[in-house]
């Protein structure tokens, strides 16, 4: 056992917090109410090489351990999970899928250009009807001998309009179920792509969020990945990555909440002392405070798991389970130590607060990690 | 031109000073070191020229004086972009002790960067000493670096102003505020390519400090407001200039 | 043996704090029976340099070369150096300015002399030889103990004050031996500073709050800023009433700003406000509540109406500044 980090660790944490609290804290706030996508700063940690941190150095990636990336998006999360999300969506889903289950030529093309930066990724899986549910997929991709061709919709797709890459998740054989979905490699650019209007969110309002609609999309027979009907495992192995990060956000957002949370207790006052010497507020920074240890704890374990190799899912469900619902339990309170101040925008914690409720709902909703979790328990 | 930046290992600037029991030493238990802020800023102008000057300078070194846990922050410094490291393998015994080390190494390089202070032992004492121990121009209080067509130019900050300058090199530069704006941000590459650059040891030379540390203390606790009466406004003045020094 | 000052000059005039090193210099050759030799370089009229005298310099050495005008660290170290020689002196006292920490730490060198910069009182000790200075920032302060025979120190500003003295200089002009090998960089342009001080640079900052009344009252705070170099600032209802700029509001949703001296004037001192200041020095707070919790954070404070205070303010510094040059 050893829980320290090494050299490298502490420097990538230390370069992820210096661009958050240098830069990221400049505009937030705007860029929270103008839902205006973070243009500029995609491309600085791009520079920096966090947009493709995980990704093998033979591939232009940043080569880092997941550990470093837990790290990384923890820090960005502290202040912006707008942009943690996009760094997250980019890094452990698309790149991640398309080093682990593609191809060289499709790693040339396309992982290249996604782990420089300069190209964003998006993944599509979600649907009207399949959420949670996600074998349900209505998107049909016909075989048409040396392409498919794609006709759907998809919902709620992150980064779908400042992506040029996109992974889709479709039906090729339905009487097959979820043996015959596939995932694809679609450039954006293809003909018969459109989007939605941008989403209007509660939360994480500046990562661009939109319905992607498909009318008879040709889609070349190379970019599939993986075998025929490879694709519901596919999305469902990365999300099992995916969940890593997402788990790290959570616990940024939480650990940003407590920060704050626990400065201003030390500062406001109330009869005639500071806030933090009434008990209730302290007991509060402390069982916060435990909350956040034990999802960090659980995001390091599921990150450690997968760099050594070892099956992770279930850890990576854990992760994200928990650090989303305590995220969602550390900001209200963070509200509530801030008093009326805690509910205007300017503290920042009721922003954190509404970044915190998506942790729970997206790549998987807390209840189906449950679902996942109790069923590598109880299955023989 | 090659180009070496002396590099003082300081703790972090938000850290909680402590002394121990006798308060004869700093208390560095939990201490987060990081490079001196304005060294951090020369190395970030070193970069700067490097990429802009064409192939003026061919090489940018950091040296420190400190034990093997002074290593992190050399190893930052090769992330952040110096091509290598040079550790000179001793504890920094004084100002005047670190120069003489820093002179074995810094003989070799045409531009030196000194910050103006370390925010440790606020010294202001290393750039200067290493120049004479040199027996080279020094420029102090330098706020902007340049290099035209192969010449050195420097900015110097003075009472109410700034003069520009020319200088021979080699050349020690004593850098402050305005050198550079941010420090730069290491890289993913950095920190990657910063596993494969060379962080050479040297042995000290023997030599002595003139000067020793003996005792420490903290300032006393902020006290409670000091009130001036209406009538005597002058009183603040002269609380200001001559209690607080600030005026 | 001697305790030798080194006092610049600006445009031929000496200011309070070379006034200040001599005193500081006489004090300590009092107590090791020797005398204060003050070396200067420049053009400086004789009655300049008699003042010298009177706060207890014996000796003041003259260099009046050309060549000298501007600060070449090489040279003048060797200057001085030469004339630490010739006075067999044991211990050097500079300015803990831009000049002295330019200069000093070369000297030392020459000299073998161990150096302490920004000392901030007399020795506490001779035997060793022991002074204090501040370190980590101004977080602590420490002892030194400098154990070479020649010793050198930098003097923080104002630490010490002015020790006037019945004694009478005698002026020495010398001419050091000096080559063109000594002369290795070259001013060739010099600016002096126009505008403003940035808010976030400043080390004083003037701050405004709803109790200066109206954006016609910031005349007078506007002066007082302008005679301490400061920049100015102001709390957030200022701000939104349109009274002065957003620029300028600090606090928690503000600027968030750490200067030396921060002036609140008729600012009440609201946490929010206070979140972006407190990490000042020293906070001075002018209002007429004196229950305001700004006196809380401040470290001095003037009850009272700030129209009428801060007029009364203005002259006092520009006072000051007027005994300083
Ligand atoms: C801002 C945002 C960004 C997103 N980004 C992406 C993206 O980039 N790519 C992508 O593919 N998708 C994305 N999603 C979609 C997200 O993953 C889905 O919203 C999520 O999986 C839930 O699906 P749903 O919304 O259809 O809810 P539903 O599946 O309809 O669930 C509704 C509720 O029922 C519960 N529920 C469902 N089934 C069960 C069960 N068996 N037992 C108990 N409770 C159950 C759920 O937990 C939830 O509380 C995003 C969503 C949002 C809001
Ligand atoms: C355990 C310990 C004990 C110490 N005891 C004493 C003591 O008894 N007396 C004493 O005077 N000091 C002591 N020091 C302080 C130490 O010697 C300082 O590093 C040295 O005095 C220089 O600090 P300064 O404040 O004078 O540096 P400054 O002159 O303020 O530094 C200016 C610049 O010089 C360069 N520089 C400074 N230090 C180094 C370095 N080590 N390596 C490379 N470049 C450097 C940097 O560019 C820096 O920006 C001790 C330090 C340690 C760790
Ligand atoms: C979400 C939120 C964020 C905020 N963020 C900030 C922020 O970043 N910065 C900020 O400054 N505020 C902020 N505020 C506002 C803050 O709560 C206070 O309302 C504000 O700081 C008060 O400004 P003031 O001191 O200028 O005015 P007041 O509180 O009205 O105080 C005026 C003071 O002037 C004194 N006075 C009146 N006349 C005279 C006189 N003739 N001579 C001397 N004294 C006189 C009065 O005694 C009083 O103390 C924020 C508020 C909210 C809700």
């Amino acid at each position: 056992m050893d829980f320290e980090f090494t050299e490298e660790q502490l420097m990538i944490r230390q370069a992820a917090r210096d661009y958050a609290e240098r830069e990221l804290i400049q505009d937030v706030l705007e860029r929270d109410a103008k839902a205006e996508f973070p243009t500029r700063h995609i491309k600085n940690l791009a520079d920096l090489g966090f947009m493709g941190m995980i990704v093998d150095p033979k591939y232009d990636g940043g080569g880092m351990d997941t550990i470093s990336y837990v790290l990384a998006i923890e820090e960005i999360s502290k202040i912006d999970s707008s942009v943690s999300v996009i760094l997250s969506v980019n890094n452990s889903l698309v790149c991640y899928g398309i080093e682990k289950f593609g191809i060289e030529e499709q790693k040339e093309k396309y992982l290249k250009p996604l782990a420089r930066g300069e190209k964003i990724g998006a993944f599509l899986l979600s649907e009207p009807e399949a959420g949670s549910d996600a074998s349900k997929q209505r998107t049909i991709a016909e075989d048409k001998g040396d392409y498919y061709l794609i006709n759907g919709t998809k919902n709620w797709i992150s980064n779908a309009n400042s992506a040029s890459i996109y992974i889709v998740i479709a039906h090729t054989h339905p009487e097959k179920g979820h043996k015959g979905i596939n995932a694809f490699i679609v450039e954006k650019n293809s003909p018969g792509i459109s989007l939605g209007p941008h989403e209007d969110k509660m939360g994480m309002r500046s990562s661009d969020t939109h319905s992607v609609m498909f009318t008879d999309v040709k889609v070349p027979k190379e970019n599939r990945i993986g075998e025929d009907g490879f694709g519901f495992k596919f999305a469902m192995k990365a999300l099992e990555a995916g969940r890593i990060g997402i788990a790290a956000q959570a616990v940024g957002i939480a650990s940003g909440a407590l920060d704050r949370a626990i400065q201003y207790a030390k500062e406001r006052k109330a009869f005639g002392t500071e806030i933090a010497n009434h008990q209730a507020i302290a007991f509060k920074i402390s069982d916060m405070a435990v909350k956040v240890e034990n999802a960090r704890n659980l995001c390091l374990k599921a990150a450690w798991l997968k760099d050594q190799g070892k099956p992770f899912a279930t850890a990576s469900s854990m992760a994200k389970q928990y650090a989303a619902d305590i995220a969602m339990e550390v900001t209200t309170e963070a509200v509530q130590i801030h008093g009326g101040y805690g509910y205007v925008k300017e503290y920042h914690v009721e922003r954190l607060m509404r970044e915190a409720k998506l942790t729970q709902i997206y790549e998987g909703t807390s209840e189906i990690q449950k679902i996942v979790i109790s069923r590598s328990l109880l299955s023989d | 031109m090659k180009v070496l930046i002396c590099i003082s290992n300081v703790p972090d600037t938000t850290t909680k000073i402590r002394f121990n029991a006798d308060n004869t030493a700093f208390d560095t238990a939990g201490i987060q070191w990081i490079i001196n802020p304005w060294d951090e800023l020369a190395l970030t102008r070193a970069l700067e020229l490097k990429e802009t000057t064409g192939d003026t300078i061919e090489k940018i070194t950091v040296v420190a004086v400190g034990l093997k846990d002074a290593e992190p922050t050399l190893r930052k410094a090769l992330a952040i972009g110096a091509d290598d490291a040079v550790r000179i393998d001793a504890e920094p015994k004084d100002a005047f002790f670190v120069a003489e080390q820093l002179a074995q190494v810094a003989k070799d390089y045409d531009i030196i960067l000194c910050g103006i202070e370390a925010s440790d032992y606020n010294g202001s004492a290393v750039g200067g000493m290493l120049s004479e121990f040199l027996n080279i121009p020094s420029v102090s209080s330098v706020s902007k670096l340049n290099i035209e067509n192969g010449d050195v130019k420097v900015n110097r900050e003075i009472d109410g102003g700034s003069e520009t300058l020319s200088t021979e090199v080699p050349f020690v530069a004593i850098v402050q505020k305005g050198i550079a704006l941010e420090p730069r941000i290491p890289s993913m590459r950095g920190i990657m390519m910063a596993r494969k650059k060379p962080l050479n040891v040297l042995p000290a030379v023997e030599t002595e400090a003139l000067t020793e540390f003996v005792s420490y203390e903290l300032p006393p606790a902020k006290s409670a407001c000091k009130i001036v009466d209406t009538e005597n406004v002058k009183e603040l003045v002269d609380l200001l200039h001559n209690e607080a020094k600030v005026i | 043996m001697s305790v030798l000052v080194y006092t610049e000059n600006w445009d031929g005039k000496f200011k309070k704090l070379n006034f200040e090193q001599v005193s500081y210099a006489s004090e300590i050759a009092k107590n090791i029976n020797t005398s204060v030799v003050v070396v200067s370089i420049g053009n400086v009229e004789e009655t300049e340099l008699k003042k010298l005298g009177d706060y207890g310099a014996e000796k003041v050495i003259s260099i009046n070369e050309i060549k000298l005008n501007k600060l070449d660290n090489q040279a003048y170290t060797k200057v001085i150096s030469q004339v630490a020689e010739k006075e067999k002196t044991t211990i050097l006292v500079f300015a803990n300015n831009y000049t002295g920490k330019a200069v000093a730490p070369r000297v030392s060198v020459k000299l073998k002399a161990g150096l302490v910069s920004g000392v901030t009182a007399l020795p506490s000790n001779y035997e060793p030889f022991t002074v204090r200075k501040k370190v980590f920032t101004g977080k602590a302060f420490a002892d030194v103990v400098i154990k070479s025979p020649v010793k050198g120190l930098t003097l923080a500003q104002n630490s010490f004050g002015l020790i006037e003295t019945e004694n009478k200089a005698q002026i020495e002009k010398f001419v050091p031996e000096l080559s063109d090998e000594d002369f290795r960089t070259n001013v060739e342009d010099v600016k002096k500073i126009t505008g403003k001080v940035l808010l976030n640079d400043a080390e004083i900052v003037v701050s405004g709050g709803r109790g200066m009344k109206g954006p016609e009252n910031w005349g007078p705070l506007e002066e007082l800023a302008d005679v301490l170099g400061a920049a100015i600032a102001c709390s957030r209802p200022v701000a939104d009433e349109e009274w002065r700029p957003h620029e300028e509001h600090v606090g928690q949703t503000g600027k968030i700003i750490a200067p030396n001296l921060y002036f609140a004037l008729g600012i009440s001192g609201a946490i929010q406000h206070l979140g972006g200041v407190s990490s000042s020095k020293y906070i001075v707070a002018i209002n007429k509540d004196n229950d305001a919790p700004i006196f809380e954070a401040a470290d001095y404070g003037i009850i009272g109406d700030v129209h009428k205070i801060l007029p009364e303010l203005i002259s006092a510094v520009k006072e000051m500044k007027a005994a300083e040059n």
